[in-house]
């Protein structure tokens, strides 16, 4: 049984079809890299996953469970995180108070709960050396390169252990020396038993961490195998429609 | 450098938790001088020394107390103020709002009113107008300029229309407990002192170390982020708006009761001596950045400026040109420094 299983999603937004009966398997410890062009429906079908829609039609199957999600919150508390494209990080606010934005730990001094800021450092340095970041969580994030806020926005995933990493884009907007960072990352999540998928435009990210590799048309998938079976070439065609199905 | 850091890379594959969460980037003595506040409270106590040289009664006790008074009730609702400028808003309803709640307690204590349900009626008032502001903004995404620009004129104008645009000065049988409150002192200092030192502290411990306080932060930086990452984004726009009609309310009380009598102009042009005191002080108008001692040091250095200008004989009259020259130059600093930091 697959971690997280989709079966035949549809989502409508009245008379547009954003996706068509897409199915989707992601195994633990597996990255997948999810590719297509403009409005071929990742994002919606990524947003569906996370909570953000609520497909028309099809189920979302977690561990074998049947979900509901009506908001990312109750994606979250089920174990999937998501890595927006824009990272969701506030520049005036330091690493650690990131990590834990929304959930932050508090102490209690009578009636009064104050932040625990020991634990939001301690913890989040932890973090960032298992991720072998150069990240320091009392650093503000403006002060941050590319890299290092990849490492923040993926951190917030290490909180609570996730099951599903969604990532958007990540390598989109970062210096090339940075892409190598955040490959690495990913890569070490999925040594941790997560199931990784990768939204990129960027054909050597996906053929250099993915093991298998999605590619959608349209709102429908047109390919779903593994990268040691694929090529740049195919995945190209498959995108553009040069090849109609793989 | 590139070669160092490779070096200990090879060495020690990465850093040990220890290492990693003591180092800072900047020390606190950096992040000192790097800060508005201090350099605010730097050029409060220059002007204090130059004044004191020039004027030599600018120092004394009878003249401290007085500045001091008269920056509190500015003071304290920079401080709500704060809240909501770090949000990334604006509030310029504070000033009316302030003779709205001077009104409603002139109003109850000369119908011979407890002086605690006078208090109580105030604070009530400046809460629900900051909650009506809040709710506009917060939930139905108007502007914060527009709907405060409104509170700021329909708040005046219930003021008048209450007052029946007469003052208000025969407070009953509970004028001495409430004039006290505006108009004591404890220990030689005027209770609205008191009142913005214990605000301010409150303010500060609020700001820095409650999840709240970092909401407000977080909200300002990036609300989108803040907003995805879970943080009750509206609700806490709300309250922010609620505190800076608290604020405004309380200062209300306590001016009303110095002055031992309400008049609906009470609070007229305020809102821009108490944005100018928190932006002096450090406050991004942008959002995200400020603090509870900025608010307070700021309206320090403006009323001791209008005071120096007093006593140096300048015609009280020009006190809105210094005020709107501040604001204009405090954000033009701002500028520059973002600049420089980036």
């Amino acid at each position: 049984m697959a971690l997280l299983e989709l079966r035949d999603i549809s989502k409508h937004f009245g008379a547009i079809e954003a996706l068509r009966g897409v199915d989707l398997d992601l195994e633990r410890g597996e990255v997948v890299g999810l590719m297509g062009d403009n409005g071929a429906g990742k994002s919606t079908l990524v947003k569906c996953i996370a909570g953000n829609f609520r497909p028309s039609t099809g189920e979302i199957r977690l561990d074998g469970e049947v979900q509901h999600f009506h908001k990312p919150a109750d994606a979250r508390e089920r174990g999937i995180e998501v890595v927006y494209q824009d990272l969701a990080l506030c520049n005036n606010l330091t690493a650690a108070e990131n990590v834990f934005l929304g959930r932050e730990p508090k102490k209690s001094y009578g009636p009064f709960k104050f932040l625990d800021y020991a634990q939001m450092y301690t913890r989040s340095g932890e973090i960032f050396a298992e991720l072998k970041s150069e990240t320091r969580p009392r650093d503000l994030v403006k002060r941050m390169s590319g890299g290092q806020r990849q490492a923040v926005a993926i951190a917030r995933t290490r909180l609570k252990d996730a099951k599903v990493v969604l990532m958007d884009e990540p390598t989109a907007a970062i210096s090339v020396r940075q892409v190598k960072e955040v490959l690495d990352l990913i890569l070490r999540l999925r040594d941790k038993g997560m199931a990784v998928v990768l939204i990129s435009h960027r054909m050597p990210d996906v053929f250099t961490v993915c093991d298998r590799v999605v590619v959608m048309r349209r709102g429908t998938k047109v390919a779903d195998k593994a990268i040691a079976d694929s090529s740049p070439e195919e995945v190209t065609g498959l995108i553009t429609g040069a090849i109609r199905a793989a | 450098m590139a070669d160092s850091t490779q070096h200990s890379a090879t060495v020690q594959d990465f850093a040990r938790i220890d290492e990693v969460t003591a180092l800072k980037e900047r020390t606190i003595a950096q992040k000192v001088f790097a800060s508005q506040p201090f350099w605010v409270t730097i050029a409060l106590i220059l002007i204090c020394l130059i004044m004191n040289w020039v004027e030599p009664t600018f120092l004394t006790s009878g003249n401290l107390y007085n500045i001091t008074r008269n920056f509190a009730f500015i003071g304290i609702m920079a401080l709500g103020m704060t809240a909501v400028i770090l949000t990334g808003g604006i509030d310029l309803s504070v000033g009316s709002v302030m003779g709205l709640v001077g009104v409603v307690c002139g109003l109850l204590l000369q119908a011979e009113s407890h002086w605690a349900v006078a208090v109580l009626a105030g604070l009530a008032t400046g809460a629900l107008a900051g909650a009506v502001n809040g709710v506009l903004i917060a939930y139905l995404r108007l502007p914060p300029f527009v709907v405060t620009l409104g509170m700021l004129s329909v708040a005046r104008s219930l003021a008048v229309v209450l007052s029946q645009n007469k003052m208000i000065y025969e407070f009953g049988p509970y004028a001495d407990q409430f004039n006290w409150i505006g108009g004591g002192q404890i220990l030689g200092i005027s209770n609205p002192v008191w009142m913005l030192v214990l605000l301010t502290a409150l303010f500060g411990l609020v700001f820095n170390f409650s999840a709240w306080g970092r909401y407000l932060y977080a909200i300002g930086g990036n609300e989108n982020a803040a907003r995805l990452t879970g943080v009750p984004v509206d609700r806490i726009k709300l309250q922010a708006y609620v505190a800076a009609g608290l604020t405004a309310a309380i200062a209300a009380v306590m001016i009303v009761g110095w002055q031992g009598s309400a008049i609906n102009a009470l609070g007229t042009g305020y809102e821009l001596r108490v944005i100018a005191s928190t932006v002096i002080g450090g406050a991004n108008l942008m959002g995200g950045e400020g603090g509870a001692y900025g608010a307070f040091v700021g309206a320090a250095l403006i009323e001791v400026i209008r005071n120096a200008l007093l006593m140096a004989g300048v015609d009280s009259n020009w006190q809105g040109t210094f005020v709107g020259a501040f604001i204009v130059l405090a954000v033009l600093l701002e500028r520059i420094r973002g600049k420089k930091s980036d």
